[in-house]
């Protein structure tokens, strides 16, 4: 399929964005990375700030959920994890907002969207996390999803966006072994912590199903971001990867995958699954998840808190600069 | 002339039980700022504090672990069962580090940095006292403290002087933690023994070198202190607020679950 660029949107007569679409493609083509001050289909650069700007947002929301549990995690060392696994995410968020500028995007009205609930965030994150070991499946398990997503999104054409991607996913392999580590020890441990374990997972296992986006026959912002060279894999695609990578281990875990349809296909190497409620996707990613609300509420609610604050800073800015106290210990 | 130490070993049975009270005073203070610390991942006014008390908070608890490891090797129980299993009344943290709840920046930023004054100061005394294992753990965990003191020496006068809003919640603060802070120096039956020893300073020493440094940066951040304000004691010896109940209620929460289980 082949997509053509609106000559009013790019604001250039009908010839020259066809000249100019065929160099860009060329470039993709070759491997080439677009970078920010590069002419771009401006297309492009809408569809990339909106992928970006999701993916930012749930960097974000997605600290609440684990975030919540630091204050209740059982040992020092579990603590200092989860507490440096969420900064990481809140990190990630800000390079991701980072890359989303070059596009000419503003990180206050990102995050304005993101709290007035104009903007998207990744299905999983409308979940809540009830129990201590929601947070092992999800440094697991949603971890590992992201990775399977953000690889093959760090191949993509825009070189910001790419370059974050690499430094994210470098990160998130840390994730995903405190998450395995996790949960091998909390499934080798007593009855009621391998019933903790199995709760989580069957709440947890139908958004993870979802969270790499629709089936490849109803997704319809699939084809411009892969024509253009940002995303390389279908959501069919990933998802096959991750259960690929996932569903044996979890196996070998003892956990049993709530899905009574999951079944590997001999002949293919794919595993067959029961589709996912897509209904209750499109539902969820607009805010009407179970705790939607709650997650908007609660960034909103940390934004207007810290509004005093980011008001002092700009005034002390717009003084002359103040001076470093003087340190004496 | 004080001899040097150069094992937990060299202890007699006296200054051994004074250095078990320092070290629970030393990990419990950490322990906790610490975690409150974590309250505001996911929370803070802009992303890069989100990051900035993530990162201290994640020394502030690596800090208190090894204060109870050294514990733990001079008998004491395990870091984790200490920390997630012990009860309310035998904590030794001061009132400061447990306070306020509720989400405030202005009071977190103001209790960090009178605690990172504090710590910054027993570290020193510390390093130079002849418990020479003691002495070499706090050279070294003084090096990260400096940067948790840059964090406060810039944001308290942005905060002090930015706005008539925020030097009013900054000026609260200080009322409000002030005489909490000076709680950290509450003398206990340690101090004459870790003096004569030479391991750490006595408290009131302390004190005096703290309310000299910290009265230097509020003035300079155009904030007061009150002069007359009296110490809140009471933590060292067991006796705490609310706030710590409700904390340690949190943390213990599913190490209690079941004390033998590894998570
Ligand atoms: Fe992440
Ligand atoms: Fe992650």
């Amino acid at each position: 399929m082949v997509i053509a660029i609106d000559p009013e949107l790019n604001q250039l007569s009908k010839e020259e964005c066809e000249r100019r679409l065929e160099t860009f493609e060329g470039r993709i083509a070759r491997g080439d990375k677009v970078e920010p001050t590069d002419w771009m289909p401006q297309e492009y650069r809408n569809q990339l700030i909106r992928l970006i700007h999701v993916h930012a947002n749930s960097e974000i929301c997605g600290a609440l959920p684990e975030g919540k549990w630091i204050p209740h995690a059982p040992s020092f060392k579990r603590k200092m994890a989860l507490l440096a696994k969420v900064q990481d995410e809140v990190g990630h968020a800000q390079l991701l907002y980072r890359a989303a500028e070059t596009l000419g995007a503003s990180r206050e009205q990102m995050i304005e969207d993101l709290i007035s609930g104009k903007s998207k965030f990744s299905n999983v994150f409308h979940y809540p996390a009830d129990i201590w070991t929601d947070v092992a499946i999800i440094a697991w398990l949603i971890d590992g999803a992201a990775i399977v997503n953000q690889m093959m999104m760090s191949d993509g054409s825009y070189g910001p966006y790419s370059r974050a991607l690499k430094r994210i996913c470098y990160e998130e392999a840390f994730h995903l072994k405190h998450g395995y580590e996790m949960v091998v020890t909390i499934a080798q441990g007593t009855k009621m912590q391998r019933e903790m374990l199995q709760d989580s997972l069957d709440r947890w296992w139908p958004p993870i199903m979802m969270f790499h986006g629709p089936a490849d026959k109803v997704s319809k912002h699939t084809s411009m971001l892969v024509q253009w060279g940002v995303k390389l894999k279908t959501n069919d695609e990933q998802r096959q990867q991750f259960l690929r990578q996932f569903v044996p281990k979890m196996l070998d875990l003892g956990l049993k995958i709530p899905d009574p349809n999951l079944r590997l296909d001999k002949e293919t190497g794919d595993w067959l699954y029961t589709e996912p409620d897509w209904d209750e996707f499109k539902r969820v990613i607009n805010g009407g998840g179970p705790v939607s609300g709650d997650r908007v509420a609660t960034r909103k609610l940390a934004h207007e808190e810290g509004r005093w604050v980011r008001e002092a800073l700009s005034a002390a800015a717009a003084n002359q600069p103040i001076p470093m106290p003087t340190m004496t210990v | 002339m004080i001899a040097t130490m150069e094992t937990l070993n060299d202890l007699d049975a006296p200054t051994k039980s004074a250095v078990i009270d320092l070290l629970y005073r030393l990990a419990d203070d950490a322990i906790i700022i610490g975690h409150r610390g974590s309250e505001w991942t996911g929370f803070a006014p802009i992303l890069e504090e989100d990051i900035a008390f993530s990162s201290m908070a994640q020394d502030d608890m690596g800090h208190a672990l090894t204060f109870y490891q050294m514990l733990h090797e001079l008998g004491e129980p395990d870091p984790d069962t200490n920390v997630f299993g012990r009860k309310l009344e035998q904590w030794k943290c001061a009132s400061l580090v447990s306070l306020c709840s509720k989400r405030d920046w202005a009071k977190s930023l103001v209790r960090k940095y009178f605690y990172d004054v504090a710590e910054s100061l027993r570290l020193e005394s510390l390093a130079q006292g002849s418990l020479v294992p003691l002495a070499q753990l706090a050279r070294k965990l003084s090096s990260e403290k400096k940067y948790h003191l840059m964090h406060g020496h810039m944001w308290m006068p942005r905060l002090g002087q930015g706005t008539d809003e925020s030097h009013q919640l900054m000026q609260d603060a200080v009322d409000t933690l002030y005489p909490h802070a000076l709680g950290m120096f509450e003398s206990t039956g340690a101090d004459d023994l870790l003096d004569q020893a030479g391991i750490f300073l006595r408290e009131d020493e302390l004190r005096k070198r703290w309310v000299a440094a910290v009265d230097k940066v509020l003035g300079e951040s155009s904030l007061k202190i009150n002069a007359k304000a009296s110490p809140v004691y009471g933590g060292r010896s067991g006796k705490h607020p609310d706030d710590l109940a409700t904390l340690l209620d949190g943390m213990q929460l599913v190490y209690k679950l079941d004390p033998s289980a590894k998570w």
